[in-house]
């Protein structure tokens, strides 16, 4: 259990005032210029040291990352892209922070696109947060006036602008090669990497491309070093996070919590348990759409961190745990997951295109059960098909929830069938 | 694409100072950048919806083919290409929402409009339509009207809400069920040291 001091994001509720006196006072902007003054290697070093690994749902370290950028600046500048694109069922958390506490996400900008040497960053945030992209902008405004951001910003020599970017309805801007060619004013589809963005990014130069969360805690870490961040949690799985509890409990939630603390325990603690009690749990999805499904058996012991949940065959991605209970109609859930990725897939990549839209209405199929029972191997063999065989990941995500249902939940799936195939008999 | 177009459009002077603004963010030369921000405005200008006639004016600006504006215009949803009603209610349907009953929330807007999915009312009051994962998911289920969220619905605060459009009245924004913003409703359960007056009864912090 995270104690309150040492949590990071203390107006995640937006009880306090998100504007920059409210931000001073709970330490934002608090001598900016001193972490400036750490230096570009000093600033990656800590960054690295501190063991964060990117909040966006893939989980690469931060630190590294940031390395990736060329040493010197060369003809082409360097930029910070941001991503704001929150899209992905389940998850809302960076929601929280543009409007709460918009400042720890521009001074982290700052201080990492020093450490990368760029002079700008964009936050591209998705177009239906209106009202998150009008906070962001007068919390922008409020930092230029302050000279925080600028032409000298935080007095500091260092000339940084931020600007703030946004979309207009597409998941799939949040794979990052997507996200830059949206940027740049062009449909949103993935590009093929390498090249990668460190190399050539947005208009052609050096970027990366990090979750605002990554970047909002950057700041704090900084502050308190490495060492704090990385003694929370469990080795190469550390630091705090947020996580957002929807579905079937008692009272769904954002908090901010240890890595590593039981499933069990975060859903008790904070969301007021499941409905009707822990043991009327069907089964979670843990970390997003994208990520496979997961039965009451594993959920009742399984940690919330990258490696636990990797081991279980599924994922932290963004922390975005949905819930359900007994009463639900396990099959039609993912269902509507494919759903999903139907609609969302950019139609770039054949096997997405394609695999997307059949998958889709197969497991439309396999909600009313009628199928036949050698179907559920066929729409098994096809995810693999769609697996691994596109540009970007969202082809993987398409596929991940099927398999972790066929996994988790055949024998609901063939019951569903032969109880269609007994009523479509008896019928006739 | 609508069959009855406008035969021109311009940009009003005030929006044509915001365009130049969303331009500026972007390095010179790139100011294709900008296609997004600027169909945002023309939609805005124009009732809800682009027209042919935007398309092409955006193009010159930022010296686009139009085709290439056209192609972002169709790529991204939140562009509408014809007109919609003027209250265009997004109901998320997506998984968390469904979970705690965006079915009902769907049955509430067929009730109050007479529209069922994808579908304007005949005053042209309202365009109901589902939509994928608007990103609020801890306060399903949820609707996006114009730029606003309602959040924690059920079928009561949903007529409720759309009652009031109908009324011409301004219904409260964010959660129906009386939460801030995100926090749980029976109190917070973290955060308590700063908040001590909004713990939660039982439970929370040590």
């Amino acid at each position: 259990m995270l104690a309150d001091k040492d949590r990071i994001f203390t107006n995640i509720y937006g009880f306090d005032s998100p504007w920059l006196d409210g931000a001073k006072a709970r330490g934002d902007w608090d001598n900016t210029k001193k972490l400036i003054e750490m230096g570009r290697d000093k600033i990656v070093d800590e960054m690295k040291e501190s063991g964060l690994r990117g909040r966006g749902g893939a989980g690469f370290p931060t630190g590294v990352k940031w390395s990736f950028m060329p040493k010197e600046i060369g003809d082409r500048p360097h930029y910070l892209v941001i991503n704001a694109d929150e899209g992905e069922p389940g998850t809302c958390k960076d929601r929280e922070i543009m409007r709460s506490e918009p400042h720890k996400l521009i001074e982290g900008a700052l201080v990492a696109s020093f450490a990368m040497g760029a002079h700008a960053a964009y936050c591209y945030v998705r177009g239906e947060f209106h009202h998150e992209i009008a906070s962001l902008q007068k919390a922008v405004d409020e930092a230029y006036e302050a000279g925080l951001i600028g032409d000298d910003a935080c007095g500091t020599g260092w000339k940084f602008d931020f600007y703030v970017h946004s979309g207009a309805g597409a998941y799939i801007c949040g794979e990052e090669t997507s996200l830059i060619e949206s940027l740049e004013g062009k449909k949103g589809q993935p590009r093929l990497k390498p090249p990668f963005p460190a190399g050539v990014g947005v208009w052609g130069c050096p970027t990366t491309v990090n979750n605002v969360e990554s970047i909002a805690v950057a700041p704090t870490i900084l502050r308190r070093g490495a060492d704090w961040f990385s003694g929370i949690g469990r080795p190469n799985n550390v630091g705090t996070k947020l996580f957002n509890i929807s579905g079937h409990v008692n009272q769904p939630c954002t908090v901010e919590e240890e890595m590593g603390i039981p499933l069990k325990e975060l859903i008790e603690k904070h969301a007021g348990g499941v409905r009707g009690g822990w043991d009327n749990l069907l089964a979670i999805i843990p970390g997003g759409a994208s990520v496979p499904i997961l039965p009451k058996s594993i959920c009742d012991t399984v940690l919330m961190d990258f490696d636990s949940l990797r081991e279980v065959r599924s994922g932290l991605g963004t922390a975005a745990i949905m819930v359900m209970d007994q009463s639900t109609d396990v099959i039609k859930a993912i269902a509507r997951l494919s759903a999903f990725y139907k609609h969302e897939s950019c139609g770039q990549c054949t096997p997405c295109r394609e695999g997307t839209g059949w998958m889709s209405r197969v497991m439309q199929r396999m909600v009313t059960g009628n199928a036949h029972v050698d179907e559920i191997d066929t729409l098994e063999e096809v995810t693999r098909q769609v697996e691994g065989h596109t540009i970007c990941a969202l082809g993987d995500a398409a596929a991940w929830p099927i398999q972790g249902l066929i996994r988790h939940f055949r024998p609901e799936m063939e019951k569903r069938i032969l109880d269609f195939q007994a009523r479509s008999q008896a019928a006739e | 694409m609508q069959t009855e177009q406008p035969s021109s459009f311009s940009f009003t002077s005030e929006n044509l100072d915001k365009a130049n603004w969303h331009i500026a963010k972007y390095p010179e030369g790139r100011q294709q950048s900008a296609v997004m921000p600027l169909l945002d405005l023309a939609q805005r200008q124009n009732g809800g919806w682009i027209p042919q006639a935007a398309i092409e004016v955006i193009a010159d600006m930022l010296d686009m083919a139009s085709i290439r504006v056209y192609e972002v215009a169709t790529f991204y949803t939140m562009y509408n290409l014809s007109p919609v009603g003027e209250h265009f209610v997004q109901v998320c349907t997506n998984l968390p929402c469904w979970l705690r009953g965006s079915d009902q929330v769907m049955d509430a807007c067929k009730k109050v409009t007479g529209c069922g999915n994808g579908e304007t009312s005949a005053d042209g009051k309202f365009t109901v339509l589902e939509v994928e994962c608007l990103g609020a998911c801890v306060n399903a289920p949820m609707m996006q009207i114009g730029d606003d969220y309602y959040e924690d619905l059920d079928s009561a605060s949903t007529e409720a809400i759309l009652n009031a459009l109908k009324a011409g009245e301004t219904p409260k924004v964010g959660s129906q069920a009386g939460r801030h913003t995100c926090e749980p409703a029976g109190g917070i359960t973290s955060l308590t040291d700063r908040y001590p007056d909004r713990a939660a009864k039982s439970g929370g912090d040590d």
